[in-house]
């Protein structure tokens, strides 16, 4: 007998990996950046789906396929999700002390650089009556 | 109150963004880092070919140069650019 399309594992596979390869798109809005609960909730969805999918593919083999793909797919969608984790829970919170940074009450280090227009700016140029923020940021990149 | 963005951004990149962002402040060229050392907020071999960049922080300085507020980011999707600094900053007041 022909068995059936278990399409939770590939449904479930497919969202799991958009999951992790939607982490730039959804970057670009502090509401899903600053913490990526979207991202992780691909991945529930991804999981619900798969776990069905296995469900079904070793409870009733004779009905639905998938005992040995459905087991990869699962296994991959973990290591992606453990990647996804290691990456937004470990590696973008690696930011260097700067424990030597200006503090409040000290004097900020002078400094000339060009802006934009390649024209020469100090610091002295920037203080103003009702104060100045500099901003260090990574880059456009 | 007057702003000023610092980076390791070469000039042109710095023109492009302003132009394209719409930004009226400077945005100034630090390619060798060396204000960003100064201010301590290097962040070694974190750019896209290893090298070296700012981490994020914003500095607010008065009148006479005497620095008042200091944000140092935890994390660095955060915070990584102007604009969202600046939200911040206004969410702040």
């Amino acid at each position: 007998m022909k068995r059936k399309w278990n399409w939770p594992l590939w449904v479930g596979f497919v969202v799991a990996v958009g999951g992790l390869f939607s982490y730039q798109y959804f970057a670009l809005f502090p509401i899903t950046r600053d913490f990526p609960w979207a991202n992780l909730l691909l991945f529930g969805i991804g999981a619900v789906l798969l776990l069905a999918g296995l469900f079904r593919a070793f409870g009733r083999p004779q009905v639905y396929r998938g005992k040995i793909f459905g087991s990869i797919f699962t296994a991959i969608a973990l290591l992606l999700f453990a990647f996804l984790c290691y990456e937004i829970f470990y590696v973008l919170r690696q930011v260097p002390l700067s424990a030597q940074a200006p503090r409040i009450g000290e004097k900020a280090p002078d400094f000339t650089l060009p802006d934009q227009d390649g024209k020469r700016v100090a610091l002295a140029d920037l203080l103003s009556p009702n104060g100045t923020v500099l901003i260090f940021y990574r880059g456009y990149w | 109150m007057q702003i000023a963005a610092i980076s390791v951004d070469p000039v042109e990149i710095s023109r492009g963004h302003a132009q394209k962002v719409g930004y009226t402040f400077p945005l100034l060229s630090d390619t060798g880092a060396v204000v960003i050392k100064r201010y301590d907020v290097l962040h070694g071999g974190a750019g896209p070919k290893g090298n070296d960049i700012a981490r994020p922080a914003e500095f607010y300085v008065d009148a006479e140069g005497t620095v008042r507020w200091v944000n140092l980011t935890e994390n660095i999707a955060v915070r990584a650019r102007p604009e969202q600094a600046l939200a911040a900053i206004d969410a702040a007041k």
